[in-house]
This record gives C-alpha cells, sequence and structure tokens, in this order.
C-alpha cells in the first residue's frame, strides 16, 4: 500500500489519498485470491478462443449438412456434430462470441443509462431524482422476457438488439446502486466542506464522488455480465436469437431436440454457460473482498449466537474471592478472551474476582473496555460465541455455572437472574407489542395463563411508574418514549421475582431527569424484593446513589474493591482517585440529583462535594 | 394502513396503464406492415389493403388505442391476428398453467429458503460454506438447463413424473402436482439461491441486534428466540427480495413451459412474439403485468402486517 499510494493523485482531500492506493492494492489483492485468478484465467481463456475462432477450425459453425447429422466426435469434427450436422466444436467457439458480445452490449448500455442517471439523481436529487426513480421502479416491475418479447415480436429477430433492449431493462439496478452510494457519500461531511471550499461541482465529481461510485459498480458490471450470458441463452433456446448465428443458447436447442437421440450434445453448450456464468459471478464476489466494499454479510465461522460457549474451568493461582455465607453470586478468577485473525487469543478479562450478597447492590465501574460490561454478559452467559471464558470459581446460589447446559442456563436466566440493559429502544423487539414481550417470559417461566400474565404485566408496569398501562400494553416500542421503554425493560427484568439483577448501565441512554427516577426505581424493587444486584456503570454518581459495594476495573482487572463509603472516603488506588476526580469535575450537579432521590440515606454526597468523611 | 394500500393501488393501476400504452404505440407506430406479415411477400397490394382494412389498421392510431382500451376495461381484449380467437380465452386457457408453476416456484422458494437461510445463519461453519458455494453456481447455471437435466433424470430415465405437459388441478390434483414438480423446482433453483442468502444475511444482522440478547436474557427458549423473533424481524428484507424473484419466475417460466412442453402463458408468448401477432402479445404484456401488481400489492399486505411501524402509521 505505501509504494503505491504515490500512484494517487496528490489531491489535498482526504478521500484521494485513501481511495487511490486502495484500488491500487485492490487489484493486487484480487490476484492474491486463487478462486479470482482461476475465474479470470478462464474467462480470458474464453475471450481467446472466440477471437481466434477462425485460427481454430475450419468448419463453419452454420453450415448443416443433413447427411452428417449427429455424427461422432473425432475427424473433421473434434466434437462432432449436431441435429443437422452443423459441427459443434466452431459453433462453441463461435457461440463464445455472440455471448460475449451480447453480454458487452447489456453492461454498455446499462452503464450508458445507469450511471449517469444514478450519479445526477443522487447529487442534484430534486424532480430528476422523482422522475428516475419512478422510471427505474416501473422497469423492474416488468418481466424481461416479456418485455424482450414484444420488442422481437416487433422489430424481428436480433439477438443484438435484444440485449440492448436488456440493457435497458437491468439499468435500473446500476442506477439505484449508483444513486445510493452518491446519497451516502453526498450525506458525508466531506462533501460539503469541499463545497464551501468552492470545488465546483465538476471537481467534486471527480475527486469525492467517483471513487466511492467505482467499486460497487464495477463488482455488479461482473454479475451483470452473468445475467446477461444466462438471458441471451434463454431466448436463443426459444428459438429467438439472430438467425444464422451460432449461439450456446442456439446450441442448447437443438441438443434439446435430440436429447434422446444424442444426450452429449447437451454437455458441450452447458459448460461452456455455467462456467462462464460462474467465473463472472466469483469474479464479483472476489472483487468485492479485495475492494473491501461492505453490504457482504461475513461469513458465519460457528454455531452463531444461540448458546455462548460454556465457561470451562480454569485451575492456576487466582485471587480468591473471600468466603461469605449468604453469597449469592461469586465469581472467581474470571478470564474472557476472543480469538484473534493471526490464530492467538486476546484476553479482555483478566482473572476478576468478586462475591454479590442477596440483596446487596455492587457497582462495577470502569471506562469503557475496561471488561465491566463482558464480566456481567459472561456471568448471563449472554457472551458472543467466539469468547472463551473460564473461571476457577462461578457460582449462582450454589449451582456451578461452569459447563452448565444451555437448556439449564436457560432455566435461570429471566426466572432467577434479571437483566436491565443500557440503551432501551433498540432492546425491545419491534415487531412484538410491549404486552407481549413482558407475557412470553412469565408464560414460559412461571406458567401462567394468558390473562394471569396479562394481570401481572399490569401490575408490574404501574409498578415502574407508568401512567397508563393497559395503553403501554398494547403499544408497540416504537410508539413509547425512552424512559419509558426503559421502565418497560425493567418491569421485564424484574417480571418473574429474580434474586439476582444484572443492570448494565440502565441509565446511560436516558435524560438526565429521567436518570434519576429510573435509578430510583432500581433502588426501591432491589429493596422491596432483596435482590442482588450488579450495577454496571462508568459513572461514580450512580454509585453514590444506589451501590453498597464497589469494585473499579481497569483494563480487565478489578484495581480496588470496597464498601461505597470507604471508597469514597479514602480511594486506595490511584486510578480511582483519578476516576473520582474526574466525576468531581464532569458532573458537579450529581450531588444535587442524588439528593432529590427517595435514599438519602443510600447517597453519600459529602465525598462528592467536600472531599471529606461523611 | 387503508391509505397506504389505496395509494399503492392507485400506482399499481397507473403501472399497467403506462405499460400497456407504451406497448401499444410501441407496436402500432413501428414495424413492417403487419397485414403485409400475416399475408406473406406474394400476396398483391389490395390483398394487403384489404387485410389492414379487416384488422381495423387503417384507422387513426389514437381511434385504435382508444377502442383498445375500452375494450380492455370492458375484459375485451380484441382478437387474435392469425387465428380470430378471442385473446381473453386464449390468455385464459393459458394463465392457469403458469400460474400453477410460478406459484408453486414462488412457494418451494420461499420454504426452502427460509430453512436454508436459518440454518446457515444460526449454525455457520461447513454448512455455511456449502450454501454459499451451492448459490453461487445456482445463480450461475440458467433454469431451463436444470429443467433439461431433471427431466432427463427425473422423466426419462427414472420415469418418476412425465417429461411432458400438463394436467389440469380440477382434471386430476395428483396428476396436476406430478406434471409441475419437475418444472417448479428447476424454476425455483436460482430464485432460493437468492432468497435464501438474503434470508442469511437478515437473519445474521438480526442476531447481532441488542434485543435478542435481551430476549435471551429473559430465559427464552431457543426455538422461540430464533423462529419467532428473530424471522419475524429478518422476514421484511426477505419478502421484498422475494417479490423481485418473482417477477424474474414469470420470466423464467417462459422457457421452463417450453422444456417441460406446458401450454402456458409463455408457449403463447413466444409463438405470438415469433409470428408478429400483436393483440395477442399486447394481451399477454398486460396480464403479466396485472398480476406483478397483484402480487406487489399482496406483498404491501402481508409488509404492513409484519412491521407495525407501517401498519399502525
Amino acid at each position: 500500500m505505501s509504494i503505491l499510494s504515490d500512484a494517487g493523485p496528490a489531491g489535498p482531500a482526504p478521500v484521494d489519498a485513501v481511495a487511490a492506493p486502495a484500488r491500487a492494492g485492490a487489484v493486487r489483492r484480487l490476484l492474491r485470491n486463487p478462486v479470482a485468478v482461476v475465474a479470470l484465467v478462464w474467462l480470458v481463456a474464453v475471450a481467446v478462443l472466440a477471437l481466434l475462432a477462425p485460427l481454430l477450425t475450419s468448419q463453419s459453425p452454420t453450415a448443416s449438412k443433413i447427411t452428417e447429422a449427429l455424427a461422432p466426435m473425432g475427424g473433421d469434427h473434434p466434437l462432432g456434430t449436431d441435429g443437422v450436422g452443423r459441427d459443434v466444436w466452431a459453433q462453441l467457439l463461435y457461440g463464445a462470441r455472440t455471448s460475449l458480445i451480447g453480454s458487452l452490449i447489456v453492461v454498455a448500455v446499462s452503464l450508458l443509462l445507469g450511471l449517469p442517471a444514478g450519479v445526477l439523481a443522487g447529487y442534484r436529487r430534486g424532480r430528476f431524482d422523482a422522475v428516475a426513480s419512478w422510471v427505474a421502479n416501473l422497469l423492474m416491475a416488468l418481466p424481461a422476457i416479456i418485455v424482450l418479447l414484444v420488442v422481437l415480436a416487433q422489430f424481428g429477430r436480433s439477438t443484438a438488439l435484444a440485449m440492448a433492449v436488456f440493457g435497458v431493462i437491468i439499468a435500473p439496478g446500476v442506477f439505484r446502486l449508483v444513486r445510493s452510494s452518491v446519497i451516502a457519500v453526498r450525506e458525508e461531511l466531506y462533501v460539503d466542506a469541499a463545497r464551501v471550499a468552492g470545488l465546483s461541482d465538476a471537481r467534486i465529481m471527480r475527486r469525492h464522488v467517483l471513487p466511492v461510485v467505482v467499486p460497487p459498480t464495477v463488482i455488479q458490471v461482473s454479475q451483470l455480465l452473468g445475467i446477461a450470458i444466462v438471458i441471451q441463452a434463454g431466448l436463443e433456446f426459444l428459438g429467438l436469437g439472430s438467425a444464422n448465428q451460432a449461439s450456446w443458447g442456439g446450441m442448447l436447442s437443438d441438443a434439446f431436440q435430440n436429447i434422446y437421440a444424442q444426450p452429449r450434445l447437451l454437455l458441450w453448450p452447458a459448460l461452456a454457460i455455467v462456467l462462464t456464468v460462474t467465473a463472472f459471478s466469483l469474479l464479483g464476489n472476489a472483487l468485492r473482498d479485495a475492494l473491501g466494499v461492505s453490504g457482504r454479510v461475513p461469513r458465519v465461522r460457528r454455531r452463531q449466537r444461540t448458546d455462548a460457549p460454556p465457561v470451562v474451568a480454569a485451575g492456576g493461582e487466582v485471587p480468591a474471592a473471600p468466603d461469605v455465607p449468604d453469597a449469592l453470586l461469586v465469581l472467581d478468577g474470571l478470564r474472557v478472551a476472543y480469538p484473534t485473525p493471526e490464530g492467538t487469543e486476546r484476553e479482555v478479562v483478566h482473572g476478576v474476582s468478586l462475591t454479590v450478597r442477596r440483596g446487596e447492590v455492587l457497582g462495577l465501574v470502569g471506562e469503557s473496555g475496561s471488561g465491566k460490561s463482558q464480566t456481567a454478559f459472561a456471568v448471563l452467559g449472554l457472551l458472543p460465541p467466539q469468547a472463551r471464558t473460564s473461571a476457577a470459581r462461578m457460582t449462582f446460589d450454589g449451582t456451578d455455572l461452569r459447563g452448565l447446559s444451555p437448556a439449564a442456563m436457560n432455566r435461570l436466566r429471566g426466572r432467577r437472574i434479571g437483566y436491565i440493559p443500557q440503551e432501551p429502544m433498540s432492546n425491545l423487539d419491534p415487531s412484538f407489542t410491549i404486552g407481549s414481550q413482558l407475557t412470553e417470559p412469565m408464560r414460559h417461566h412461571l406458567g401462567l395463563s394468558k390473562d394471569e400474565a396479562r394481570t401481572r404485566a399490569l401490575q408490574l408496569l404501574d409498578r415502574v411508574g407508568i401512567p397508563d398501562p393497559a395503553r403501554v400494553f398494547a403499544s408497540y416500542p416504537h410508539q413509547v418514549s425512552g424512559g419509558m421503554a426503559q421502565r418497560v425493560l425493567i418491569a421485564g427484568a424484574v417480571s418473574c421475582d429474580p434474586d439476582l439483577l444484572i443492570a448494565d448501565e440502565p441509565t446511560t441512554a436516558l435524560d438526565v431527569t429521567v436518570q434519576a427516577e429510573v435509578l430510583d426505581l432500581v433502588r426501591e424493587l432491589q429493596a422491596e424484593r432483596q435482590m442482588g444486584v450488579v450495577l454496571v456503570t462508568h459513572d461514580f454518581g450512580v454509585v453514590a446513589d444506589v451501590c453498597d459495594t464497589v469494585a473499579v476495573m481497569r483494563d480487565g482487572r478489578i484495581v480496588e474493591s470496597a464498601p461505597a463509603e470507604r471508597l469514597f472516603a479514602d480511594p486506595q488506588h490511584e486510578y480511582t482517585r483519578m476516576l473520582l476526580g474526574s466525576t468531581l469535575e464532569d458532573t458537579p450537579a450529581r450531588g444535587a440529583l442524588a439528593g432529590a432521590g427517595l435514599h438519602p440515606e443510600e447517597i453519600a454526597p459529602a465525598p462528592l462535594t467536600s472531599g471529606g468523611p461523611r | 394502513m387503508l391509505l397506504f394500500l389505496l395509494r399503492r393501488l392507485g400506482a399499481g393501476v397507473a403501472l399497467v396503464w403506462v405499460i400497456a400504452t407504451l406497448t401499444f404505440f410501441l407496436t402500432s407506430l413501428t414495424g413492417s406492415d403487419p397485414a403485409r406479415r400475416i399475408l406473406g411477400p406474394t400476396a398483391g397490394l389490395d390483398q394487403v389493403a384489404a387485410k389492414s382494412a379487416e384488422l381495423g389498421l387503417d384507422r387513426p392510431v389514437l381511434e385504435r388505442y382508444w377502442d383498445w382500451l375500452t375494450g380492455a376495461l370492458r375484459g375485451d381484449l380484441g382478437t387474435s391476428w392469425f387465428t380470430n380467437e378471442q385473446i381473453g380465452g386464449l390468455i385464459g386457457d393459458a394463465l392457469p398453467v403458469s400460474l400453477s408453476l410460478v406459484v408453486a416456484a414462488t412457494v418451494l422458494t420461499a420454504a426452502v429458503s427460509i430453512v436454508l437461510g436459518v440454518v446457515a445463519a444460526v449454525r455457520g461453519g461447513w454448512l455455511d460454506g456449502l450454501l454459499q458455494g451451492i448459490s453461487t453456481v445456482a445463480f450461475a447455471v440458467p433454469n431451463f438447463l436444470v429443467g433439461l437435466v431433471l427431466s432427463l433424470v427425473f422423466a426419462v430415465e427414472l420415469g418418476l413424473f412425465p417429461a411432458l405437459g400438463y394436467t389440469a388441478f380440477t382434471d386430476d390434483p395428483g396428476a396436476w402436482l406430478a406434471s409441475i414438480t419437475l418444472p417448479a423446482i428447476a424454476l425455483a433453483i436460482g430464485a432460493i439461491a437468492t432468497v435464501a442468502t438474503q434470508t442469511r444475511g437478515s437473519m445474521i444482522d438480526v442476531l447481532q441486534q441488542d434485543y435478542v440478547r435481551t430476549l435471551r436474557s429473559r430465559g427464552l427458549p431457543t426455538r422461540s428466540v430464533l423462529l419467532k423473533h428473530a424471522l419475524r424481524n429478518a422476514a421484511p428484507a426477505s419478502l421484498t427480495v422475494l417479490s423481485l424473484q418473482f417477477i424474474a419466475l414469470i420470466s423464467g417460466a417462459v422457457v421452463i413451459e417450453k422444456v417441460f412442453g406446458l401450454n402456458g402463458l409463455g408457449e403463447r408468448a413466444t409463438s405470438a412474439a415469433g409470428q408478429g401477432d400483436v393483440p395477442l402479445v399486447l394481451g399477454i404484456v398486460v396480464v403479466a403485468v396485472v398480476v406483478v401488481v397483484l402480487v406487489n400489492l399482496l406483498v404491501d399486505v402481508v409488509l404492513g402486517w409484519l412491521n407495525p411501524k407501517v401498519r399502525i402509521a
């Protein structure tokens, strides 16, 4: 990449510097892909054979000699002759010409129409966009072959004409792709910046828009070439190709006539079509990989996200968590690692140990990337399937969570361990009503009838402070506010009376005014039901509001763990002091906000405001 | 939702009208003299003129268009130039054959694509790789070639299915099923490759959504998370692709009908196009577009049912 970057135009805009070497590197990446090389070799071979057809056979592909019909392979006819005595090898060579020329016509016409129209529609929008999009939709509603039949009925059999018309029919595909790419880049800030800087439209187009449009279009062209060959073969098979022109589809048609007498005739044109189209299609895929165009979903390596892999037992030297008699959750030496593309493993949680007692609220505090959410999800068994998890001890209410079967884990999740997510709106299934999402777990875990579950869900909604439970019960997630949705999720988390609640930054995504209310709600429910709580947060204000004990995490390790009051009064670790310091600077109003809550006895405002012990 | 459907219905009617009009003028204003084409090069000038008058081609084109349009609105698509049969009757005979084939292929595509797409998305590993490999090849093999091979193996060699011909459902449901099984499979292969790939992609997308993790955190059975919640959310994208594939299936059916000797719309269209029977071609275009519009309307209804944001807005 660095060697080739000089090849790019030395423009001031960042996109020039990025796009040009990316494309130059793409050719090398493409040639390093064996599939792409094989596909390219095949396509070049077909093109060369088509070009050199007159040199490779002396036979005419169209001269029929009825006396030599269905001749075997060998002699004057290396691949034999067809039903009317035409030489198969010659037909194959000249047919390649027909196929390649036809597909080039399709691509030329569709690019000629789709590319400028797409760029213009995406860049200018407005009326032209509206009209062009309407025409594109109209063309896409037409079955291609029917249109081709109309044209051929009107103008007589001509493969070239048919392919040109097919180019028009398929142009909306190019148009839509180009248009959406242009719209995407137009929204980007740097195009605005370029316009403000006074660059002309033509310059913006060349510098910023085309580099974005070209890669996806190149990929699409590769696929269009393949589709064109298939459609053309179909028309020829129907007997609607140009008369007196050898073609692969025509050969198939003849083979079809003689399918009982000589099924072998089917083989050669079929192979030619399938291999050529596959080559175009594989080349398209390889181009996509080489150009790094998104849109293709990554290959799924292993079993996907149905169940997290079981936690394995780990020995070794780990700091043992103290044995607590009424411990609800005990973690000892929890490690979470992910495989890297290089084949090694990267550990993100390095031996975390913690204990949560019944009725205790543990604050798991740290900056983003400190491994606190990974720790929480490890307990829930909801880490991505690639995650490798191990622990010396991992028990919930005496049950070993390590190696627990997915079914057994499912009996704990939701029933005895509740979970409150961070982002309320993305954590409700948009396709189902809030009521159905609340009742499904209760009916599953508690065996409630539909009516019982409904009654209970309405009570829960009322309990979490939703003014009109019946309306919210019947609503879809997009019909309620974020604060409301978070209350719904909290209701869902406690619906089956869990013993342990895991809350992953439950207030981060909410308005400041709603944050305090939601936090109070969690605290009330916790006190009411004597739940143990793991509260994941980066906010010491939240910790001060609700937590009994605090564990401070950094880089996948717990650096300090202490009762909340002691931690605020006398932080031992330098990192804790630093975090506390930054909290003081960032949120001066937090103490006042916390003071408005319902549990003044739980708040430790003194250390936050004065820094002194209470 | 009702307003939305009425708007879509209006757009559909407009589409049919635009296509019919464009096709009418394309076929009326261009090309060689139809009367001459029907009678052949040896016919005398007066014969050609008489034929033109008989077909009404000597009248102004706008007048002919108006007659045709008002006739079409009453359900009268005119008569064939070659056989003098009613176009409505010709199409009416052929439509059930083509619809049986296309609908069977669509149902097959939907069913197989959902299973393959979900399994590939959830299982991953070699199964996913296999599906992607098969998709690439299935995409590349023309469906009539699949038809030829299926016919050769299962009809000619093994004799499990009829190689040629169609039996009406009303005559013998069993024979009807046998007569469209191979054509429908051949027709569906390419569509399955496309729709299954889409289903796999949207399933993978949905499974990475936060709400799926939250549903799992509620301890719901994997079956419910995957098949009730994830599939429901993945369905709209797949259905949209399926509706586009439906149009491609109509195209494909034209060729498949020839392979299996089914006297459907495609067969009619091919011979009409070969002869230059303009009224018949025009009628077939209108019927095909009407079918597409109706299916798109049905898809809109289902999408609205699947997506509460559309339904309630």
